[in-house]
């Protein structure tokens, strides 16, 4: 006999980064009338491109390493549940700690205990997308712990009291003044004289954050890959400030979600060729960490694991939007999206923006919280081509606006359309009149909502003498 | 041989211009078109703006209206683009796997205007002759969904006095997306804004494309800034000669 225990749950509100304040049209009003920060977008996303691009090309087998990736996750979304089991078993073997989190406040909680337990008052952390989204700096905080970000980017984010809008290059919205002055403002002991020369603000970034490293007993990760087969975490980085957070302290506590997991070692050789030239352009990443448990007298001593699910098995349980958990955080959507390097990522309300945010956030949140995030998309299919593990956006995106609430004069227009379209001869009588109305209003300028948004901008074709079917009755 | 025309229903109520074109075309280069009065719309809007319960009456009709032929073809990549890769996915996810397995069927047998020549009729010089500076902007969906590729641009290079000049980020979408343009208007316009510089940096008088979707849109854009630039559907220019 078999219990049902109802849907899986999707993530709390109230805690974390998956919802905005407002709905994405209005939060792209500020954006795209931000002529510095459409700058920086498009200055940052068109060298990305391009990078990227170049380094794919060299490539031969690209395509098929595509398809190795996106199976190989099509693999571990049919059988997550054993998979996780397993590694829960090799990572307790090696001598880890495995913590299973069903939400952010649960997910918070445990890391928040732990750090208690380590009698550490700060942590640091490597960048990780799990603790952004469920807010647990906001969490240590509130508990007298000071959490401090050691990615560059992620560190003029913190220091600027601002929020991440790029998944990899998170302060993207900044360019190097801004940078200075949020230097000159906020980073303890730094020198008044700091210019904008960048390797001068990374010199005074660098030596704030070694007497961090080498004076703090705790840290806080996430993890790019877990390897099923061994128990082993991995996390991928460029500045080294992720080998001296997973090297250096104590404790070692590392956020990871789910979908994370894969079956075996082998199945790095696919990933760690995908993500580097599909995020950073680069062939190879500079720092590549990997870990198994506890090594006696080597690095952290104390190393916990904890598995977050906050809304995952909701968007497993979807055939559709469950490839949305494919997702390698590589970034290539956002870099080659037209709405994200017009709108940037703030826009989208959480700490998943773009192509990629836009199809992961509503489900992680339920589709009520972001229901403006699907339409957030022209669909001209961009991300599709781009995606190193080849996740169909387009066709989620599509999936989710079934599935979204609709406005009910949108819903009441839609049925008329579809009424009228369904009967050719009403359909050619509506054409006609559709003309005479035209003739009678205004032409081309001031019509109502929700068509004003298209006549701002545009004018509209003059209707024509005659409808091609009226022609053809006609020949 | 004998094509069953698609016209769109934008193309039919709006555009009438494209579509009449596109049967001039085929019949000059001698084929038989065919027009079947019970179409009207393939359902791209109601599902692409979350509304497939809608749709589904729509895609059943084509389905109905289309099945008896063996080519048909639509002046849009995009419309194209949802009979072959969304009419299937719609029927099925609904529960009808007869219509599924129909939409699928005649999915196969419809073609974009560029396809059907190059592939099908497997024809590049269409005897056109149309003396103007021309810029092509692939339009998404006939790049990116049915893989239309360089047909579009192999078409234009044997159009007699045509100069063609190439457009700048020309794989960049315009900012329609159907009703994206309505419920981000600000966004749509931004995209569009970049696409009218690269456009008119051209220094071409005309910009064409395969979809009229996509050129009601730039062109509304290029009308409203009084650019002098106009839009032309690619049908409208291979179906001219020196006599028309």
């Amino acid at each position: 006999m078999t219990t049902f225990l109802g849907m899986p749950a999707t993530a709390p509100r109230g805690v974390g980064h998956l919802r905005g304040d407002q709905p994405f049209p209005r939060a792209a009003h500020d954006a795209l009338g931000d002529s510095q920060l459409r700058r920086n977008l498009r200055h940052a996303t068109t060298t990305i491109r391009g990078k990227s691009g170049r380094v794919i090309a060299e490539l031969p087998d690209w395509q098929r390493l595509r398809d190795a990736g996106s199976a190989i996750k099509a693999d571990v979304m049919s059988r997550l549940p054993d998979l996780l089991a397993e590694l829960e078993s090799r990572v307790t073997e090696a001598g880890g700690v495995v913590h299973w989190a069903a939400d952010a406040n649960e997910a918070n909680r445990i890391v928040t205990d732990l750090v208690r337990r380590a009698g550490s008052e700060r942590v640091i952390k490597v960048k990780s997308m799990a603790t952004q989204e469920i807010g647990l700096n906001e969490a240590l905080e509130d508990a007298g712990i000071t959490p401090v970000e050691t990615d560059l980017a992620e560190l003029i984010v913190q220091l600027g009291d601002d929020k991440p809008s790029h998944i990899l290059v998170p302060a993207i919205h900044r360019n190097r003044s801004e940078i200075r002055e949020i230097f000159l403002r906020a980073m303890p002991g730094v020198d008044p004289e700091l210019t904008d020369d960048p390797p001068v603000l990374a010199a005074a970034a660098r030596r704030y954050l070694r007497e961090t490293f080498l004076s703090t007993s705790v840290a806080v990760s996430g993890a790019n890959f877990a390897i099923a087969e061994t128990g082993t975490l991995g996390v991928v980085e460029s500045e080294g400030n992720g080998r001296m957070c997973l090297t250096l302290p104590d404790t070692l506590i590392t956020v990871m979600g789910i979908e994370k997991v894969l079956p075996t070692w082998r199945d790095l050789e696919v990933f760690l060729q995908l993500l580097p030239r599909a995020s950073t352009g680069e062939r190879m990443n500079p720092y590549t960490t990997m870990w198994t448990g506890v090594t006696p007298g080597d690095g952290p001593q104390n190393v916990h694991l904890v598995l977050l699910d906050n809304g995952r098995s909701a968007v497993l349980a979807d055939t559709v939007g469950r490839q949305a958990l494919h997702c390698i955080r590589c970034s290539a959507c956002l870099n080659v999206c037209p709405v994200y390097e017009r709108t940037g990522g703030h826009a989208y309300g959480s700490v998943y923006p773009g192509p990629i945010g836009a199809v992961l956030s509503p489900q992680l949140t339920g589709i009520e919280d972001n229901a403006s995030l699907p339409y957030a998309s022209s669909l001209c299919g961009a991300c599709f081509d781009a995606c190193p593990v080849k996740i169909d956006i387009p066709s989620m995106l599509v999936h989710l606006r079934d599935k979204a609430p609709h406005p009910p004069a949108e819903r009441a227009a839609m049925a008329a359309a579809a009424y009228t379209m369904s009967r050719p001869r009403l359909y050619a009588y509506a054409q006609r009149a559709a003309k005479m109305a035209r003739i009678a209003g205004r032409r081309g300028r001031g019509l109502p909502p929700p068509l004003s948004g298209w006549t701002a901008g545009r004018d509209l074709p003059e209707f024509p003498e005659q409808t091609f079917r009226d022609w053809w009755a006609q020949r | 041989m004998r094509i069953a025309f698609f016209a769109t229903c934008l193309a039919d109520t709006l555009f009438p211009e494209a579509a009449k074109a596109t049967v001039r075309l085929l019949e000059r280069l001698g084929h038989e078109v065919v027009f079947p009065f019970d179409q009207t719309c393939c359902g791209q809007m109601h599902v692409n703006t979350g509304y497939q319960t809608e749709a589904l009456p729509l895609i059943r009709r084509y389905a109905q209206t289309f099945d008896r032929y063996e080519v048909i073809v639509a002046p849009s990549g995009s419309c194209a683009g949802s009979i072959r890769h969304q009419h299937a996915m719609v029927a099925s996810s609904h529960g009808d796997a007869g219509l599924a397995a129909r939409s699928a069927s005649v999915a196969a047998r419809t073609y974009e205007l560029s396809e059907l020549l190059v592939d099908v009729l497997k024809i590049e010089d269409v005897g056109a002759y149309y003396p103007h500076r021309v810029t092509y902007h692939p339009t998404c969906h006939s790049l990116r969904m049915i893989r239309v590729g360089d047909k579009p641009l192999r078409l234009l290079r044997q159009v007699r006095g045509l100069d063609l000049v190439e457009l700048p980020a020309a794989e960049q979408c315009c900012g329609f997306g159907g009703t994206f343009a309505l419920k981000n208007a600000e966004t749509s316009t931004a995209m569009l804004a970049d696409k009218m510089t690269n456009i008119v940096s051209t220094g071409a008088d005309v910009c064409t494309a395969g979809d009229s979707s996509c050129l009601m849109h730039i062109g509304g854009g290029l009308s409203r800034l009084r650019t002098g630039v106009r839009t032309v559907h690619l049908a409208e220019i291979l179906a001219s000669t020196e006599s028309t």
